[in-house]
């Protein structure tokens, strides 16, 4: 009853704004293609979400149901973010651990990351085509920039932060060097890499819609620039949509890995 | 059963302010199976020569033997009960006290028994799959004892296990110590501020005093266990050790009087 209570008060002034949209679209207060009504956008995502083809002959009926566009655009870049991200925290999570946990592997190596590290991903777009040309590869490597960063500050965070108590009981228990770190520092910095996990997930989301901007011609955000070169408003906004819940799916997801990798934390809240 | 022999120990802490000199010609012979108390109040270093005798910090004079060898490092032969209980968050109570012998590479089958025995001694068999953080303050004490238990080492360090509990939790765990010591036979070294705390549980009560730590009184204790707190004799020690830790508390509380008055 209750979770009904505030699902509804949830969705009182996004239902209101819709509403408002909608009525002033009709009332011809602006033209559809400065701003299509919601009707019509939902009516787009429909037609983007389902294929576009009748089915072929010898064509499966699942492979026919899933070659919409929409589909294949979010595939695109959902693919584009999990590899940029897994080569991006795959660097920078040994780096961090051992940044973290020697001081000469630090002053080694924090005036470059420093340097580094306040340049936007996209800066590096110039770059990125000069040494990987077009396709994926540089999609690759502006994500794995946006979510390198995020996950080494954390990670070293996470390593220097790890409470002196459980060093010095995990000795008195007779750990050597190894075990320290795989068993008590690792697992004690996790709550600090986990949360630099979700921040540069959440960067690669950002850096693949704008690397699908010049290099690719499928993904979301290949999509909506597409849209706009023939003003086709409803779809870029049924795309940017379409970007949205991709995103709310990913941060879920993450959330809910969160939330079992440490169920041991105190603070998490259920 | 292990003794512990404290030779000349001196520590010298160099601070911005200066050196302080926190423990001063400590000798003292611990012997096999006694449970002894250091008692004074925060500041006579105490926690400090507990520390030494652990391998955390090794004295900057003296010497500290156990069993013939001179003390270099933390081991699992003293294995230590801290007051912030510090078990490690993201283990199970099970692997808890479990994780001491992985490191020794005791067999799965040897592991999987001892933590059953000790699950069972400690009253912990509900809870073996629990977090710490699931668990009370007295629960956690319990397991972080199983966890020291599970080295089976000859000399258990305590540095003060109960304080943060609540009187009745307290004395609770207190008689399960005894009752663990006198069923095991464990030399103990348990660092209190608590002078109730240390004529209850201990064969001998060490007073330090206040900066410099050194040793005030050593007190047998000659009263049979169970002790009862409300008997004269109990309180005529009480009264006497009293004395002795409040001169020493006045000491402390003019230093940072003092101090204060400094700044």
């Amino acid at each position: 009853m209750d979770k009904l209570k505030s699902f509804f008060a949830g969705a009182l002034v996004p239902l209101l704004v819709l509403i408002v949209w909608e009525a002033s679209a009709r009332a011809g207060l602006f033209s559809e293609v400065v701003l299509p009504a919601p009707s019509a956008v939902a009516a787009k995502w429909w037609a983007y979400l389902l294929p576009a083809q009748a089915q072929e002959p010898g064509q499966s009926w699942l492979a026919w149901a899933l070659s919409g566009e929409l589909l294949h655009d979010a595939y695109s870049s959902l693919y584009r973010v999990i590899a940029g991200f897994v080569i991006g925290a795959g660097l920078a999570l040994p780096l961090g651990l051992l940044m973290g946990a020697n001081t000469r592997v630090y002053a080694l190596f924090n005036p470059l990351v420093q340097i580094l590290r306040p340049i936007p991903p996209i800066a590096y777009i110039p770059l990125a085509i000069l040494w990987f040309g077009l396709g994926n590869p540089p999609s690759f490597f502006l994500i794995a920039i946006g979510a390198f960063f995020p996950v080494l500050m954390n990670t070293i965070a996470g390593v220097r932060q790890v409470d002196g108590i459980y060093i010095r009981a995990a000795r008195n228990l007779g750990v050597g060097q190894w075990t320290m770190f795989t068993r008590v520092i690792l697992p004690a910095a996790t709550p600090y890499i986990l949360a630099g996990v979700r921040i540069g997930i959440g960067t690669a989301f950002i850096v693949v819609i704008v690397s699908e901007m010049i290099a690719v011609n499928d993904g979301l955000g290949f999509r909506i620039l597409e849209a706009r070169e023939f003003m086709w408003s409803d779809k870029i906004i049924a795309g940017m949509i379409t970007i949205g819940l991709l995103g709310l799916a990913i941060d879920t997801a993450v959330s809910r890995l969160n939330n079992h990798l440490l169920r041991w934390h105190r603070g998490l809240e259920h | 059963m292990s003794s512990i022999l404290i030779n000349n120990v001196h520590k010298v802490f160099k601070t911005p302010g200066g050196d302080v000199t926190a423990l001063k010609d400590i000798n003292l012979t611990i012997k096999p199976g006694e449970f002894v108390c250091l008692l004074g109040p925060s500041g006579c270093g105490k926690s400090t020569l507990l520390n030494a005798v652990a391998g955390f910090q090794p004295p900057s004079s003296g010497e500290i033997i156990i069993d013939r060898r001179s003390i270099v490092a933390p081991g699992p032969d003293r294995g230590m009960v801290f007051q912030e209980y510090a078990l490690f968050p993201w283990m199970t109570v099970a692997q808890n006290i479990a994780f001491g012998l992985e490191v020794q590479k005791k067999e799965k089958a040897e592991i999987d028994l001892t933590v059953k025995q000790l699950l069972d001694l400690l009253h912990l068999s509900d809870f073996r799959d629990r977090y710490p953080k699931d668990l009370s303050g007295g629960m956690r004490q319990r397991v972080a004892i199983a966890r020291v238990l599970a080295l089976d080492s000859p000399i258990m360090l305590m540095d003060e296990p109960f304080g943060a509990l609540d009187a009745l939790t307290r004395r609770n765990l207190q008689d399960e110590l005894l009752r663990i010591w006198e069923k095991l036979g464990k030399t103990i070294l348990f660092v209190t501020h608590s002078i109730e705390e240390s004529i209850y549980l201990a064969d001998r009560i060490v007073v330090m005093t206040y900066r410099p730590g050194t040793v005030k009184r050593d007190q047998y204790v000659d009263m049979p266990r169970p002790r009862d707190p409300a008997s004269p004799a109990f309180n005529d020690l009480k009264r006497e050790l009293g004395q002795l830790v409040m001169e020493e508390q006045q000491r402390h509380a003019a230093a940072e009087m003092k101090l204060a008055a400094v700044d």
